[in-house]
């Protein structure tokens, strides 16, 4: 059996080089090898959703298209309008869903969100060791490092640690609370303003709100920088 | 459905391991967390369960979901503790009310 997976796998692999060959073109972007099996699996399973009528291959097509326009610019509109705006703030860590609605965001398929206010005495890191959940309606698609075992593992264990590898250093005092996302919420972090960035617009303060300060393991951005 | 815990209730995650057996399961408990104390932080409502949602069914009965904080001495070997909190989202099923005492003196 692992032989006939094997071969089925190289076969492919040397189609793919052989379409890849033109020195003209970007490079194909090849499957990485571990995930192979799971991508004709995933193949197969869509194949026979669509055979059945579950839904068809434009359902699928539109889903990959609405997923490729989310990204952490969504999260970032709705930090920049809590850090000017109080009410919206209060709004905001009460109620994402109302929060995010008040900003235009679409939020009909999005599941609960809850935010977490950083302060000068406490830090939120956001993890999901169970699997990888992640607030995608408004942050786009989890970098690869959030769904990597190591991330999982050692964040829950060695938060100052693993936050130091990532550049962050936080003072002793600084309590560091990990949330683990193991159920039915996602969390998106509200990270500190900055200071240095007074009188900034909204629009301007939004690019100092980095998909990874929203999980918590790095500050936002600093205005000196941008 | 009445909730069974309140915010500052402490509360033990349940010692038990389903996955030992032999039914296949869809656990949505960190077995880290099992038989720790915490306290529940704040609840979040009432949700289908998860896991007999996995298997395709309707998941009822719908379970309370808690938000639940652990003091990170709580939750790992003396020693190998970091400082800090953690919270985590545990239904209502896996939890069980915890005594007074802390639990690493």
């Amino acid at each position: 059996m692992a032989d006939g997976k094997h071969t089925a796998r190289a076969a492919r692999h040397h189609d793919h080089v052989h379409a890849a060959h033109s020195h003209d073109a970007h490079a194909a972007i090849e499957s990485s090898e571990p995930l192979a099996e799971y991508r004709y699996l995933l193949e197969a399973i869509q194949e026979l959703l669509v055979a059945k009528g579950v839904f068809n291959a434009d359902d699928v097509r539109r889903q990959i298209e609405l997923m490729d326009t989310r990204n952490a610019a969504t999260g970032a509109r709705l930090v920049a309008r809590a850090w000017v705006d109080p009410a919206f703030k209060a709004l905001l860590l009460k109620d994402s869903r109302a929060a995010a609605s008040a900003l235009g965001i679409d939020v009909a398929d999005m599941p609960d969100v809850l935010v977490l206010e950083n302060t000068p005495t406490r830090h939120h890191v956001v993890v999901c060791t169970l699997c990888s959940c992640y607030p995608k309606a408004i942050l786009g698609m989890s970098p690869a490092w959030y769904k990597s075992a190591a991330y999982r593992a050692r964040v829950v264990k060695d938060p100052r640690g693993v936050l130091k590898e990532f550049g962050t250093e936080l003072a002793d005092d600084v309590e560091i609370r990990v949330c683990d996302s193991t159920a039915d919420l996602r969390y998106l972090v509200l990270p500190m303003r900055p200071a240095g960035a007074e009188g900034w617009s909204e629009e301007r303060l939004a690019n100092l709100v980095t998909r990874d300060s929203m999980i918590g393991v790095s500050p936002a951005a600093s205005p000196a920088a941008s | 459905m009445i909730a069974r815990f309140n915010p500052g209730d402490r509360v033990r995650v349940r010692a038990d391991w389903p996955e030992r057996g032999s039914a296949r399961v869809h656990l949505r408990t960190p077995g880290y967390l099992r038989g720790r104390i915490g306290v529940v932080e704040r609840m979040h409502g009432v949700f289908a369960d998860p896991e007999k949602l996995a298997f395709g069914k309707p998941g009822f009965p719908k379970r309370t979901l808690y938000m639940v904080r652990f003091d990170q001495r709580d939750v790992w070997p003396p020693g190998a503790a970091p400082d800090g909190t953690l919270v985590a989202d545990i239904f209502d099923h896996w939890l069980e009310p915890a005594a007074k005492e802390r639990q690493n003196g």
